[in-house]
């Protein structure tokens, strides 16, 4: 009986260590994407300014409240702009900015190929 | 080497007489092309590229909750600002040295009462800045405690120091400044007071 109540004891512990990581790492994936306004190029994730650091405990804040990812980026949104994320949502002024690369990598792959075959049909 | 570079070049513009028709559109092109990436990329150079976020004309949130640093109690932003047309949030810190240069004209505009003047003090130690203000003087109505930096994420704030001035019917911010207040913004604080 003992030993059962210790395995128990053990399992719970463990779940317990294995959901606060998980938060950390939803943490840290969300700050990986977000800008820190103050060290401009550098995410929230890299950065220990004091803006930097404000942002880290907001997100874990929120993340206890139960609020979603989607929600804290919104949040930041409305306080800094779209600016502040890196991942810029997919809505009609930004088609452009997420069709364009493969936009090229298909007419570069058209173009190799086109170039390809032509020297090809010369050799024969 | 940019003779080499500058003599090809000469040659090939010589040739150009030369060239087939479709070389010819292939060479202008590329000429084109480089002189506008030349010159979008000299634009960008001289461009400052750095972000400031917009916080004009952005409502406040509903509910800020803050504690008063000098009654040690809760206070509610809604309460504070009802009186009043305007008024200035000024974010501040002890150990913010432009705070210091910033401090006698905040000092200045607390002699004007159609203003309400509050201070959020970001992330300070309380007896620095008790001490802060018993050396320079209290501009403030209320001195409020922002301990992890949450409420000035919560105005939008970029850092330390940082004014914002809010109109009071409608909630809004009117005007941010980041960085210290001198002569000049001291002048176009009053002229929008007013």
């Amino acid at each position: 009986m003992k030993k059962i109540l210790i395995l128990l004891l053990l399992f719970f512990c463990t779940t317990i260590f294995l959901s606060a990581e998980e938060n950390s790492d939803v943490i840290n994936k969300i700050s990986k994407n977000l800008r820190c306004v103050v060290c401009q190029g550098q995410s929230i994730y890299d950065y220990q300014s004091d803006f930097a650091l404000s942002v880290k405990i907001l997100i874990k804040k929120k993340l206890e409240e139960g609020h979603s990812e989607k929600k804290i980026y919104d949040y930041l949104k409305a306080k800094y702009g779209e600016w502040i994320v890196y991942e810029p949502e997919l809505k009609k002024n930004t088609y452009l900015l997420w069709i364009l690369p493969l936009i090229l990598f298909v007419f570069g792959g058209l173009l190799i190929i086109k170039k390809a075959y032509i020297k090809d049909g010369k050799n024969k | 080497m940019d003779i080499i570079i500058f003599y090809g070049n000469w040659r090939c513009i010589s040739n150009i007489k030369k060239m087939s028709k479709k070389n010819k559109i292939y060479f202008i092109l590329i000429i084109f092309i480089s002189i506008v990436v030349f010159f979008s990329l000299l634009i960008g150079l001289n461009k400052e590229n750095k972000y400031y976020p917009n916080a004009k004309n952005r409502l406040l949130d509903k509910e800020i909750i803050a504690k008063d640093l000098l009654l040690n109690k809760k206070v509610n932003f809604e309460n504070i600002i009802k009186s009043n047309n305007y008024t200035i949030i000024n974010i501040w810190s002890s150990w913010c040295v432009p705070c210091r240069s910033e401090h006698k004209f905040l000092m200045s505009l607390s002699d004007n009462t159609k203003i309400n003047i509050i201070g959020l003090n970001y992330k300070d130690n309380e007896n620095n800045a008790q001490n802060f203000l018993n050396e320079l003087g209290n501009p403030f109505d209320f001195v409020l405690v922002d301990e992890d930096g949450l409420i000035s994420i919560d105005l939008g704030a970029y850092g330390v120091p940082e004014t914002f001035i809010i109109n009071n019917q409608e909630k809004l911010i009117v005007k941010r400044y980041i960085g210290p207040i001198d002569k000049q913004i001291l002048d176009e604080i009053k002229k929008i007071v007013k």
